[in-house]
C-alpha cells in the first residue's frame, strides 16, 4: 500500500495532486490518515494511532477504514505495489 | 488529554469551474427539533421511525387558506379531503377550524360521522355508492356529488315516490388547459354531457341539485386552471337560472392546489415554483365575482384543498441502518423507513435533514428504505453530512396521503404522534404488531400444524 508521494496537503485538508492536477477536500481524520500513509504506517499502525487520539473505537475504524482506502485508490492517489 | 470528535475519513474530488447539479442549495443544516420537541426525545418515546404531526401548522394553513379567500369573497366553505389525511384526529382539527367532511367512499363517509360530522355537513364523492350508501346519504341530508349516470338513475330509482329530497351536485370534468386532462370523473362539460345530466336532475323534483362541482387534478402549478374551471361552472350555474329559473346554492373547486414540495425531476425546489393559497384565491373568487350572479345569489364557493393543508404539517423521522459504496463509487445509505410508508417518494423528491449537528463536510449518496425489494428507494440523489448508522433524521412535509396511501409491505406500520398546541405529544396512532396482524388472519384447521 502506497499512498502517492508527489501529492501536496494543506492544513486545511485540501489535496493536491501535481502529476494529474486534480484536487480535493477531506475531513480531519482523513488528513491524518493520509499523512500517516505519507509516513508509511501500515493499517494497524494507523489503527493504533488514530484511536489514540480521536473518540472512536478499532472496528469501527476498520470499516471505515476500508471504504476510505477504496476511494482513495479511485482517485489514484493510493497504489497496492508495496 | 480529552481525544479529539470522531467524523468517518472522507475524501471527495474537487470538480473546479463545473456547477453543482443539483442546483440549488444543500440540505444539511440539521432538524433537531420539532414544534420545540427535541427528535431524539421523540425517537426514544416512540420508536423509530415514526410520524409526527403538528396541531400547530395544521391549524395555522387551515385558517390562513381561509384567510385568503375570505378576504376576497364573501362566502366561504372548506371541506376536509379526508383521503388526504383520515386519521380521526386530524380531521377533528379541521372540523374545529370549520370544515365539512369531504368524502369519497362508504368507509370514510361512516368515519366523517364517526368523528361527530352532521350527516348535512358531509360531501359524498366518489365513482362507487352502492343503493345502501345513497340511502344512508339521503336519510342524513348529505350532499351527493353524482359521478355518472348510473348514479343518477340509481338515485331516482330510490328516491320514487319518496317524499324526501335528496341533495345533489354534479361533478363536472371539463379541460382547464392541463394536460392529462381527468375526465374519468363526473359528467364532461365541452361535449354537453354535464348539461344533460343538469336537464335529467331538475326533471325529477325530488332531486334538488344544490350545487356543481369539479375537481380538475392534483399539484395543479397553473392558477389560471382554476379561473377556466370557475367560468365553465358559472357558465353552467347561469344558463341553469336563465333556462330554469334555478339558483345555484355552491360552486366546488374541488382541491388540487400544490403543496411546497419538489415534484421528481422538477429542476426547482417546489417553494420557488409553487403558486401561494391567494394566487390560487384571487383566479377563483374574481373569475366569479365577475360571472354576474344577482347580489342575492352569489353561491357558495366551496374548496376540498387536501395536499396543500397537510403535506407541511407532519415528519417523518428516522434511523440510519447502515452505510455502504456501491459499484460505481457513489454512497448509498439504507433507512429505517422506505416506500411502504413513504408512498409518494414516487413523486415526490422529499427534502431531508440530519437530526443532530455534523461538520461541514457532506456527500452525495441514495438514499434507500429497508425493505428488500429494488422498489425501495427514497431519494436517488441527495446531498448530506457523512452519515453513520444510528443517525437520525427527518424527512419533511410528509402530511399528505402517506399516512393513507401506505402499505404494511415486509414492515409493520409505525406510531403516528400528535405535537399539540401546547408542545404535549399524544399517540394518534399505535404501531403495527404481530398481534394487529394476525388479527384478521383465519387458521384451517387442517394448516395449523407445519409437520
Ligand atoms: C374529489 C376530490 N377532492 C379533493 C381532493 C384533494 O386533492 P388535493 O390533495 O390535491 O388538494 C381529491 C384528491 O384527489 C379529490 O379526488
Amino acid at each position: 500500500m502506497q499512498i502517492n508521494k508527489n501529492i501536496a496537503i494543506s492544513d486545511s485538508g485540501f489535496i493536491f495532486n501535481p502529476s494529474s492536477g486534480d484536487s480535493f477536500s477531506t475531513n480531519n481524520v482523513g488528513l491524518e490518515i493520509i499523512r500517516l500513509l505519507k509516513e508509511n504506517k501500515s493499517k494497524d499502525e494507523i489503527i493504533t494511532e488514530i484511536v489514540t487520539k480521536f473518540s472512536t473505537d478499532a472496528s469501527t475504524l476498520d470499516k471505515d477504514l476500508g471504504d476510505f482506502f477504496l476511494m482513495l485508490r479511485s482517485y489514484q492517489l493510493l497504489s497496492d505495489n508495496d | 488529554m480529552s481525544k479529539l470528535s470522531y467524523e468517518r475519513p472522507f475524501i471527495q474530488k474537487l470538480n473546479t469551474g463545473s456547477m453543482n447539479k443539483f442546483g440549488t442549495k444543500t440540505e444539511f443544516a440539521p432538524v433537531t427539533h420539532l414544534d420545540g420537541v427535541a427528535v431524539s426525545r421523540l425517537i426514544e418515546q416512540y420508536g423509530s421511525p415514526c410520524f409526527v404531526i403538528s396541531e400547530r401548522q395544521i391549524r395555522k394553513n387551515a385558517q390562513n387558506a381561509i384567510r385568503a379567500f375570505k378576504t376576497r369573497y364573501p362566502k366561504i366553505q372548506f371541506a376536509w379531503s379526508y383521503k388526504t389525511n383520515y386519521l380521526s384526529a386530524v380531521c377533528n382539527i379541521f372540523h374545529q377550524e370549520g370544515s365539512l367532511a369531504e368524502v369519497v367512499s362508504i368507509f370514510e363517509y361512516k368515519k366523517a360521522l364517526q368523528n361527530g360530522v352532521e350527516g348535512s355537513k358531509i360531501i359524498f364523492n366518489g365513482p362507487d355508492k352502492s343503493e345502501a350508501d345513497l340511502t344512508l346519504a339521503i336519510d342524513n341530508n348529505s350532499l351527493i356529488h353524482i359521478d355518472h349516470f348510473d348514479e343518477l338513475y340509481s338515485l331516482v330509482g330510490i328516491m320514487e315516490g319518496s317524499s324526501k329530497k335528496a341533495r345533489v351536485a354534479i361533478r363536472v370534468n371539463m379541460d382547464t388547459g392541463i394536460y392529462p386532462m381527468w375526465d374519468r370523473f363526473g359528467f364532461n362539460y365541452e361535449n354537453g354531457q354535464a348539461w344533460n345530466a343538469i336537464i335529467k336532475i331538475l326533471a325529477h323534483k325530488e332531486l334538488e341539485l344544490v350545487g356543481l362541482h369539479c375537481h380538475i387534478g392534483t399539484f395543479m402549478l397553473s392558477t389560471s386552471a382554476y379561473a377556466t374551471a370557475a367560468y365553465k361552472l358559472c357558465d353552467l350555474a347561469a344558463n341553469i337560472k336563465v333556462k330554469y329559473g334555478h339558483a345555484i346554492q355552491y360552486l366546488d373547486l374541488g382541491g388540487g392546489f400544490a403543496s411546497t414540495n419538489t415534484l421528481k425531476g422538477s429542476y426547482l425546489q417546489g417553494a420557488d415554483v409553487v403558486p401561494s393559497i391567494d394566487d390560487y384565491a384571487e383566479a377563483i373568487t374574481s373569475t366569479i365575482l365577475n360571472a354576474n350572479f344577482h347580489q342575492d345569489e352569489l353561491p357558495t364557493i366551496i374548496l376540498e384543498s387536501g395536499r396543500s393543508l397537510i403535506d407541511d404539517a407532519a415528519w417523518l423521522i428516522g434511523s440510519v441502518v447502515a452505510t455502504k459504496r456501491l459499484s460505481d463509487g457513489r454512497r448509498a445509505t439504507i433507512m429505517d423507513f422506505g416506500v411502504n410508508i413513504l408512498f409518494n417518494a414516487f413523486w415526490y423528491d422529499y427534502k431531508i435533514s440530519p437530526a443532530q449537528e455534523f461538520t461541514h463536510h457532506t456527500e452525495d449518496m441514495v438514499i434507500y428504505g429497508p425493505l428488500c425489494m429494488n422498489i425501495d428507494c427514497i431519494r436517488e440523489n441527495i446531498n448530506l453530512p457523512l452519515l453513520n448508522k444510528g443517525d437520525q433524521v427527518v424527512v419533511h412535509k410528509v402530511g399528505a396521503y402517506n399516512m393513507t396511501q401506505w402499505m404494511q409491505f415486509i414492515q409493520m406500520r409505525p406510531k403516528i404522534v400528535l405535537i399539540d398546541m401546547e408542545g404535549k405529544t399524544h399517540i394518534l396512532r399505535e404501531n403495527e404488531s404481530l398481534e394487529t396482524m394476525m388479527e384478521l388472519e383465519r387458521m384451517p384447521e387442517h394448516l395449523k400444524s407445519v409437520k
